[in-house]
């Protein structure tokens, strides 16, 4: 168990356990405060509650199978835990992925963007206070699954970034679906920014509350909204493109302040950013072409060629009994989620199931850097300090 | 399996030669991606001079790992992945470690980042880091044995034999 020695002596302090069943600590975080007054002293974070050895069980499925557990981490962003673990292993195999199904992935990852950051804003008002906000962030957020249930068959677990491609073409309607969301959306914005942006009581809980330097952003590795609040505009989709990001024109969103209020700025500009990429996509994708490589052996054959082709059957049952075998190999790849920057690590050792699998967590990173924003300030700018870098407790334990 | 060396490669090989020849053990080029295989002692200093240097500016370090090549030896291949944010270039720095000695020194000092990073190698794969400031488990428990994500560790852990109270396991059979 993790304890806090208090100082013998004076004994002005006392130790407040947080957690780990707190509402506001958006799942099984489990935080020891060390508090003079009102005041914290020491902040010691403890996690593992929710540890499922997602990566250990990566090593025991074959490349295709660990798709589905990547779901289950960032259960906000399954999307884009499926578009890292794919784009690894793609560049493992060298695999190119035709124009078409890079742009649906895009589509869907943005949309999934703004959904995260949909109840990132909601909880976090909810947590300070602001119970109107939830309800319209959750509306929209409803509007998003809708179209993820429409395109995947699933609301929340998708599984539809599949190594090569995605898994199905886009449905009919879908582009109707679509069009309805860019519609409504920008307005939804202005909503939640006409509720917060110049809202007395929001102001009053999170500006100048969270400061972290600049320097020590980068030392301490946060990276997304949180490090480009302190304003460094470090963003995956530009500095290191995957996934025809370099065909798209959008803005990196930053701030200078590096407070809670900066980084609520920053995502809500990000949400408008999002918004242009998935015009730009929806305009970019076409109604005809390929969703998978064409790479026999690695993706599965389609159901009517396994009925009349032989070497369809035999590839079809290989890859479901055994797997594709990458070349020995590493590969480290990193997109950008809605929390920061993922990473991928996939080994082989040239057989069917994975060397290693690891996953580079922007929430388990940036929650490092959580003492250093609340050590000095009051308690209840915990609250606030702890929606504010956006955790996501299945992606910090996995 | 290696490809030609990348134009960063030779930056950063050349760059960190010049510095300390014995540096560089060995440049690898895979998939575009450049590992820099760097003796264990010289492993701190050599994170050093990436992130202090004025033409590498390695001021990120985004991940840390492990890969567990049981039962070769040397077992453990540490793995730092390094970006340069004003650069845009990333970099793998790996060091080698023993399977009955594997310790190697902290990369705290340069990016206090690495502090979660390598309590996290150190739950899972056991490898001691020292200089570490805090070098406790922190995903599993702290009575928790072994340290799973070593290959030698059972996917389904060790769990309870029905009905003998027995555990499995491989040092128990005789």
């Amino acid at each position: 168990m993790t304890t806090v020695e208090t100082a013998v002596g004076t004994a002005k302090t006392m130790v407040l356990n947080m957690g780990p069943q707190h509402p506001s600590t958006h799942g099984v975080l489990r935080i020891l405060l060390e508090l003079d007054g009102e005041t914290v002293v020491k902040a010691i974070p403890d996690l593992g509650y929710l540890h499922t050895g997602i990566e250990k069980s990566c090593e025991d499925k074959t490349y295709s199978q660990a798709i589905t557990l990547t779901d289950r981490m960032d259960y906000l962003n399954p999307l884009g835990n499926n578009l890292v673990y794919c784009l690894a292993v793609e560049k493992l195999l060298g695999l190119e992925v035709p124009k078409r199904a890079q742009y649906i992935r895009v589509m869907m990852v943005e949309l999934q963007r703004i959904s995260s950051h949909l109840v990132w804003l909601g909880t976090h008002a909810i947590d300070l206070g602001a119970m109107s906000v939830f309800l319209y962030c959750f509306r929209e957020r409803e509007e998003i699954l809708k179209i993820f249930e429409l395109f995947t068959g699933q609301r929340m677990m998708t599984s539809y970034i599949r190594i090569g491609g995605v898994a199905l073409d886009p449905p009919a309607g879908w582009r109707q679906a679509v069009e309805r969301f860019l519609k409504m959306m920008p307005s939804r914005v202005d909503e939640y920014e006409t509720l917060l942006t110049e809202n007395r009581i929001w102001i009053g809980r999170t500006k100048g509350v969270g400061y972290i330097s600049l320097d020590d952003a980068i030392a301490l590795s946060m990276s997304g909204p949180t490090l480009r609040a302190a304003g460094v505009a470090y963003d995956n989709r530009k500095a290191f493109p995957y996934s025809s990001y370099e065909e798209f024109n959008f803005d990196v969103p930053t701030r200078t302040e590096s407070d809670c209020y900066a980084r609520y700025l920053v995502r809500v500009a990000e949400m408008r950013e999002s918004l242009k990429i998935i015009r730009q996509a929806f305009d970019k994708i076409k109604d005809e072409g390929p969703i998978k490589a064409n790479a026999p052996g690695i993706i599965p054959p389609q159901r009517e060629k396994m009925k009349t082709e032989m070497e369809a059957l035999i590839y079809h049952f290989k890859i479901f009994t055994e797997g594709f075998s990458p070349a020995p190999g590493e590969a480290f790849v990193t997109v950008e989620s809605p929390r920061g920057e993922l990473g991928c690590f996939v080994a082989s050792d040239g057989s069917p199931k994975p060397l290693r699998v690891h996953f580079r967590s922007p929430s388990y990173i940036n929650l490092q850097a959580l003492p250093k924003l609340i050590e000095g300030q009051l308690i209840s700018d915990v609250i606030a300090c702890i929606g504010t870098i956006d955790i996501v407790l299945g992606e910090v334990d996995r | 399996m290696t490809e030609p060396a990348s134009k960063n490669a030779n930056v950063v090989a050349e760059c960190l030669r010049s510095w300390n020849p014995k540096a560089v053990a060995e440049v690898l080029e895979f998939r575009g991606e450049t590992t820099i295989v760097v003796p264990r002692e010289l492993l701190r200093a050599t994170a050093e001079h990436c992130r202090q240097d004025a033409k590498l500016q390695y001021n990120f370090l985004t991940d840390a790992t492990c890969v567990d090549r049981y039962p070769a030896e040397p077992r453990f291949e540490l793995n730092y992945h390094l970006v340069s944010i004003p650069r845009r270039e990333k970099v793998r720095l790996r060091a080698w470690l023993s399977g009955n000695d594997p310790v190697v020194d902290s990369l705290v000092p340069v990016w206090p980042g690495a502090n979660w990073l390598e309590r996290e190698i150190f739950d899972l794969f056991g490898i001691r880091f020292s200089g570490h400031p805090d070098l406790r488990r922190i995903l599993l428990p702290e009575d928790w044995e072994g340290h799973p994500l070593r290959r030698d560790y059972p996917v389904e852990g060790y769990r309870d034999v029905p009905n003998t109270g027995e555990l499995f396991r491989k040092s128990s059979t005789p």
